[in-house]
């Protein structure tokens, strides 16, 4: 079992909040005082992307490339050519959104370390609509070989992420959401590319979360156990490599998984997971998500209510699962 | 590298890469004939003139980088880098088959010598202008160079304008770019398919500067990177106009040779028109 610090408040109304992108732009930021060779690019979105903050520390390290987003990766993957690492930044919906092909060609198979930055993604974007809730880029990105695909649960794991990515030395992805979303872990919790941590530990069923779903989790877990329900909440951050290991004990320990993404639930992490077991342990699965239809404009917590994203409409659905389906491995 | 080939020398060098061209997509089955062979006077000005590069040691640190962005022509690099001592010649022979480090398309993590990976078009001048700006903002580089080959069919691709736009922006002047001007794409004539004119004004609204060139003139090749070189405030692109096929008197101007390969019969009639010339190529023999 990988150990964690759970943020000690994440139970309290009053935790404390913060923005994914915020810890993204000062993980940059401290990454490139560490390393000269970062480079950050952006598609003239540097505030939103929060790449402001390193383009004030690192002017001359700062590259604007207008709303061009095919351009915006291939001029990374040259800049990786020469030695640089370069952070190509813009909303997830254009980026990998619009320019997958050259992430592909010129990065993923040219064995190129770009880091492809992905902001204002999911539902939490809000009022924007459908066109700008990228809800298909964990399917897009994980399907890529070569390609590292992180999603941090909080703006404290996003600050760890990206200098994690940083210095990888490979072709890698990272997901950031718009608005300020509870802080599940805290300064001292681990952080490592590939693995996946145990938040609470439980022996009915599984709760399995990447990005901002984890808290949820956590909030359903919560409600769950009131109900006599006992829930292991496991915070995946890595969605490739995904950690089978870690995973595959959880859904051997309790017999039933649930996964949950702000994205839609096909293709992406719950398909991850529904690969992994069916192959390996087949196990019975639900997954939380978008189910195959767009979004739309609304404030961001009208619509994780809407979808049914949120920790009470979550453990009604795990209570019917649990209710309705044997502990399989438990029977053999 | 060793001492410099004549203009006479260049001339056969090309002579060469194309003989290498028509055993290669002969023996492959499959492959674009007519581009690599309009080609091949530039490969020969590129690889034994133009690039600093060390085929012994395709990783050196201050060497020019090239970039092949119009992947389909590739046996025509590989022909450049085999004739300039990347790898040894009998490896051509290998284009498109199972296992082989030629691959149908160019991958850099296969061949050593290879700078990008490509194909799908569009690409490679974002890439160069990366490498450019490299050179030019972030490494204080003035002595190193970036060039890349485009199709002119390939100016169709709408990535190709955004690196237009940014190279222009930032005044890439070690970025040297040629268009293979030769007129066909696969559906027909380009201007037919997809109208590019005015190209050279085009490019020159971009921030540009252009030169446009007889792309089989070997010595109009080489003034002409000459000149890309000394601009010190603007980009490059040098637009060569050149036969689909040349040399090859069957394949020439016809766009149907862009995505097909000789047979043996055609291969053999081939070989025998390059090499005795065909009164297509004449050599020179004064030295640049």
């Amino acid at each position: 079992m990988n150990e964690y610090l759970v943020n000690p408040n994440l139970y309290n109304d009053d935790v404390a909040q913060d923005t994914i992108r915020g810890g993204f732009g000062r993980g940059l930021k401290a990454a490139g005082e560490k390393n000269d060779k970062i480079v950050a690019l952006c598609a003239d979105l540097t505030e939103s992307t929060q790449v402001h903050i390193f383009r004030e520390a690192f002017p001359d390290r700062f590259i604007q490339t207008g709303i061009a987003e095919q351009n915006l990766v291939a001029v990374a993957s040259g800049l990786a050519l020469v030695g640089k690492i370069p952070f190509a930044s813009s909303y997830a919906a254009f980026n990998p959104g619009r320019n997958w092909e050259q992430i592909k060609t010129t990065i993923a198979l040219n064995e190129q370390p770009v880091k492809v930055v992905g902001g204002h993604a999911g539902i939490g974007v809000g009022p924007d609509g459908a066109t700008h809730q990228m809800l298909e880029d964990i399917a897009l990105m994980r399907v890529l070989p070569n390609m590292v695909v992180v999603v941090p649960g909080d703006a404290i794991e996003a600050e760890k992420a990206t200098m994690a990515i940083a210095e990888n030395g490979k072709p890698s992805y990272i997901r950031l959401a718009r608005v300020k979303t509870p802080i599940i872990s805290t300064p001292e919790s681990p952080f490592e590319i590939g693995k996946a941590y145990i938040l609470r530990e439980g022996s009915d069923v599984s709760l399995m979360g990447t990005g901002v779903m984890t808290y949820q989790l956590m909030v359903a877990a919560k409600i769950l156990a009131e109900k006599g329900i006992s829930a292991e909440v496991v915070h995946v951050p890595t969605i490739k490599p995904l950690d089978n290991d870690t995973i595959l004990a959880s859904a051997r320990k309790t017999g039933r998984v649930v996964t949950a993404e702000e994205a839609q639930a096909a293709g992406g992490f719950g398909g991850a997971v529904a690969e992994l077991l069916s192959e390996k342990m087949p196990t019975p699965l639900i997954r939380i998500g978008i189910q195959d239809r767009y979004g739309e404009s609304g404030e961001p917590a009208e619509l994780f209510e809407f979808f049914g994203l949120t920790g009470v409409p979550i453990a009604k659905k795990v209570e019917d699962f649990v209710h309705s389906t044997a502990q399989y491995h438990r029977e053999y | 590298m060793g001492g410099r080939l004549t203009l006479s020398q260049l001339q056969h060098k090309a002579n060469d890469l194309r003989e290498d061209v028509i055993s290669m997509l002969e023996a492959a089955g499959s492959g674009h004939s007519a581009g690599a062979l309009g080609l091949a006077d530039i490969f020969a000005a590129l690889y034994f003139n133009i690039l600093n590069i060390d085929p012994k040691d395709p990783n050196w640190s201050e060497r020019d980088i090239f970039f092949l962005s119009n992947g389909h022509t590739v046996p025509i690099q590989y022909a450049a880098m085999a004739e300039s001592g990347f790898f040894p010649k009998e490896e051509l022979l290998t284009l498109r088959k199972l296992g082989s480090r030629l691959q149908g398309h160019p991958e850099r993590i296969k061949l050593p010598g290879l700078e990008n990976t490509s194909g799908p078009l569009g690409s490679g001048l974002s890439q160069a202008a990366g490498v450019a700006y490299s050179f030019q903002y972030l490494d204080n580089a003035k002595h190193r160079f970036c060039y890349t080959i485009m199709g002119d069919g390939e100016l169709d691709e709408g990535n190709v304008w955004e690196a237009a736009m940014f190279a222009g922006k930032y005044k890439l002047s070690q970025l040297i770019a040629f268009i293979d001007r030769n007129n066909i794409q696969i559906d027909g004539s380009t201007e037919d398919v997809m109208p590019l004119e005015d190209l050279k004004a085009k490019w020159e609204s971009f921030g540009w500067y252009v030169i446009e060139i007889d792309g089989h003139n070997i010595a109009s090749i080489i003034a002409a990177a000459n000149t890309a070189k000394a601009v010190t405030n603007k980009p490059c692109i040098i637009i060569a106009h050149t036969i689909p096929g040349k040399g090859v008197d069957f394949m020439e101007y016809d766009y149907r040779w862009h995505g097909v390969p000789p047979n043996s019969e055609q291969a053999k009639d081939a070989l025998q028109k390059l090499r005795t010339l065909d009164g297509k190529i004449i050599p020179g023999d004064y030295a640049l």
